[in-house]
């Protein structure tokens, strides 16, 4: 069950990475990274309960908050201009 | 099979079902205020139900609090990025989708 889980998810990762190839403004390819980046928090931790490995969690808790700051500061350096 | 593993694969099955919607809505919506939408939302219960199912598969253990932390922390931060994005992108002047625009 953990496999099919797996697989739908990449699957609709897939259907996402269209939106980041294609997408006409930065804005659209942001927010289609993001949730490729939230779908992968999803794969890890399901990756960890296949190979039945709890540590898992603790990279798929690290991928949530590099995900969050790495768009936050996309943004606003798209926004401002610089990072300070 | 035990009732609780019946009642975690409910659980990943919705979650799977609101991925993928989420996935074709992030697709066919017409611009960027749209899309927001279902990545903003549907997405974010979409892991939430498949975090919840993994805390019902493992029970009550150190690895389902853990699972639970993943869950609060993604529903703070998710829309939070998302209301950046729709501020960056207002701020930049984007103009909503109107009847009639081509959707790209």
């Amino acid at each position: 069950m953990f496999d099919a889980v797996a697989t739908i998810i990449v699957f609709a990762a897939i259907l996402v990475l269209y939106r980041v190839i294609k997408g006409p403004t930065i804005y659209d390819r942001v927010l289609a990274a993001n949730a490729i980046g939230t779908k992968t928090v999803v794969l890890i931790a399901l990756i960890g309960f296949i190979y039945e490995r709890p540590h898992f969690l603790d990279i798929a808790l690290v991928y949530a908050l590099i995900n969050f700051i790495a768009t936050i500061a996309i943004l606003k350096y798209q926004e401002m201009g610089r990072l300070d | 099979m035990v009732v609780t593993t019946i009642i975690s694969y409910l659980f990943l099955a919705v979650g799977c079902f609101l991925i993928v919607v989420a996935s074709i809505g992030i697709i066919r919506f017409p611009d960027v205020y749209s899309r927001i939408h279902p990545a903003g939302k549907s997405d974010t219960l979409g892991q939430a139900m498949i975090f919840i199912g993994l805390m019902i598969y493992e029970g009550l253990s150190f690895v389902s609090i853990k699972l639970l932390i993943i869950v609060i922390f993604i529903f703070i931060t998710n829309p939070t990025a998302t209301h950046a994005l729709v501020n960056a992108a207002h701020a930049a002047g984007l103009k909503p989708w109107e009847k009639g625009d081509d959707r790209n």
